[in-house]
């Protein structure tokens, strides 16, 4: 009617305007944005991608030059586990997102658009599976910038098993986040990440820990994702014990979210 | 189109958090088109009705009904849309990028350049909403309601805790956007908000609805005077049964008599009585607001 363009020529409500989303509101798009929104933050992208790297410099270029029992470099060894380190950081930290959000009343919002819940749940998870590859990837680029040579199939089935295990941190980090709505959730987790990576003989061998700390860490989450990261490495063949370890904490922390999840999403 | 459901229509909607009781046995039919004000001082249980309303919370007893269906349903195909007091934004995206990802989770939206124009971010748009001002975000959270084109549009306290020319710029967005036939329907405890903007005022008082009306009309409620007078012992029923007498307060020696004809009751107080220091008042839209809300 006036100058201001109006394009409520439509009469705005037809059926087919109104329809709900494809996929519940999935989209590669809101992915795109999402991964964009991660890499702005400077504190993540230290804590996600810059710290496993220096790790590597600091603990792993001083044993250059040894070798494993099958010739292979000890570098190597290092790279991988954290390699494990950085995708596992990544994804939970990518997982535990959802706390901050639920803290900041964003979840609130999104509840008045059509998005469905579990939408929302395979985005965040997409996010913490893309900044997990990230983390290998530049974990693996700085080992062959320090001279790490191994043969292609261990990067290969090496990169992939760290990379795909953790998917179990990805449940690890939304079952915290639903269990804790806190905006600064990463800075709790951090530390406790440190210490499952340690058990998880991410920084040293585990035979290097007491014989008692050495069983206990066969339980605990990160060890199995070590152990069969590390198998094309050392040739050591299919740990079942590691499998079973990684199912089991995938199979907790899956069903627990899930769980916390539903309780989140029906609670009104 | 053959909607003739109401836009909004609330039965009997009860809620309770433990002893209160926030929301008691509320109804209400808003048809579309109506921009109604949802009126009442804090704690009226404004909020509470809204969240039910839009499916944010579960009644205890009654029903809601938007365009005869669920609050669900219509959150799904985008027939409504609310600015919270309390929904959240994510520190780390720009506004335009927030505008850009909850389009995407809509079926249809309006353009987000145009929903940005609207709302009046357009020179912000590549802002960080971290470092908007809290006019700007809600004017943000303002632009996600408007992607879906609503056909109800809830407003829970939208402008508090807004500076002057915050609530102002606000109040020109959502006015710029009059789009006709658009339900609007707002909580607010600013009288001068609900009387600029809102064809209807629905005045609650704890979780119950005590007046409803066009503005005029509750304003009209207002219509009638205080007389004052000084006058030990007086007659308290002699008063109140004087044609146009709504109450008789006693403050000590000094009787208030809110009428909606104070000549009646000043002629009374000066001819039959020993009535002295007589003053007339008039009420305006915040004595009634009180007298209706007040405990």
């Amino acid at each position: 009617m006036t100058a201001t363009t109006s394009p409520d020529t439509t009469t705005a409500s037809g059926p087919a305007d109104r329809r709900p989303p494809a996929l519940g509101g999935f989209s590669a798009a809101v992915l795109a944005i999402e991964i964009r929104r991660v890499l702005r933050n400077r504190r993540t992208l230290m804590f996600i991608l810059v710290m496993p790297a220096v790790f590597f410099l600091l603990f792993g270029l001083p044993s250059r030059g040894e070798t494993l029992d099958n010739g292979l470099p000890v570098t190597g060894w290092i790279m991988i586990s954290l390699a494990v380190y950085a995708a596992m950081v990544a994804t939970t930290s990518a997982g535990a997102a959802v706390a901050t959000e639920r803290a900041l009343g964003w979840s609130r919002q999104l509840r008045l658009t059509p998005l469905r819940p579990a939408a929302y749940v395979a985005t965040k998870v997409a996010t913490a599976m893309v900044l997990g590859l990230l983390g290998v990837l530049v974990e693996f680029t700085v080992g062959v910038a320090s001279g790490v040579r191994l043969p292609a199939h261990v990067w290969l089935e090496s990169g992939l098993t760290a990379w795909i295990g953790s998917l179990v941190f990805a449940a690890f980090g939304l079952f915290v986040g639903y269990l804790a709505p806190a905006e600064n959730v990463m800075q709790f987790m951090g530390p406790a990440l440190a210490i499952l990576a340690m058990l998880g003989g991410l920084f040293v061998p585990l035979h290097l820990l007491p014989h008692v700390m050495q069983q206990i860490a066969k339980f605990t989450p990160v060890y199995g994702v070590g152990q069969l990261a590390r198998a094309p490495l050392t040739g050591a063949g299919v740990d079942w014990a590691a499998v079973g370890n990684v199912a089991a904490w995938t199979a907790f922390f899956g069903l627990g979210a899930t769980r916390l999840f539903r309780r989140d999403t029906t609670r009104v | 189109m053959t909607d003739t459901a109401p836009a909004v229509e609330l039965a009997g909607l009860t809620k309770t958090f433990g002893p209160v009781t926030a929301v008691d046995g509320l109804s209400l039919r808003i048809t579309p088109g109506e921009v109604v004000a949802f009126l009442g001082p804090n704690g009226a249980g404004k909020t509470t009705t809204v969240d039910m309303l839009l499916g944010l919370a579960r009644p205890d007893a009654g029903t809601v009904r938007l365009f005869g269906g669920s609050p669900a349903d219509a959150v799904r195909h985008g027939r409504v849309a609310a600015v919270m007091q309390t929904g959240g934004l994510l520190k780390d995206l720009t506004v335009a990028e927030t505008v850009r990802m909850t389009a995407h989770f809509y079926g249809h939206t309006r353009p987000v350049s145009e929903v940005l124009e609207r709302a009046g971010l357009a020179e912000i748009a590549d802002r960080l909403v971290g470092k908007c001002s809290g006019g700007q975000q809600q004017r943000l959270r303002f632009a996600l309601a408007l992607l879906p084109d609503p056909d109800l549009m809830v407003l829970d306290e939208p402008t508090t805790g807004m500076d002057v020319e915050g609530r102002r710029d606000f109040w020109q967005a959502i006015r710029a956007d009059a789009r006709s036939g658009r339900t609007v329907l707002f909580a607010t405890h600013y009288l001068d908000e609900a009387d600029a903007y809102a064809d209807r005022i629905v005045l609650v008082r704890r979780g119950r609805l005590v007046a409803d009306g066009t503005t005029a009309e509750i304003k009209n409620l207002a219509a009638g005077r205080v007389v004052r007078a000084t006058l030990p012992g007086a007659d308290q029923a002699a008063l109140a049964a004087l044609p146009g007498v709504r109450s008789v307060e006693v403050r000590g020696d000094a009787i208030l008599v809110h009428s909606e004809d104070s000549d009646v009751v000043a002629r009374h107080l000066l001819t039959r009585t020993d009535a002295r220091d007589l003053e007339i008042t008039s009420h305006n839209l915040e004595d009634a607001f009180l007298a209706l809300t007040a405990a």
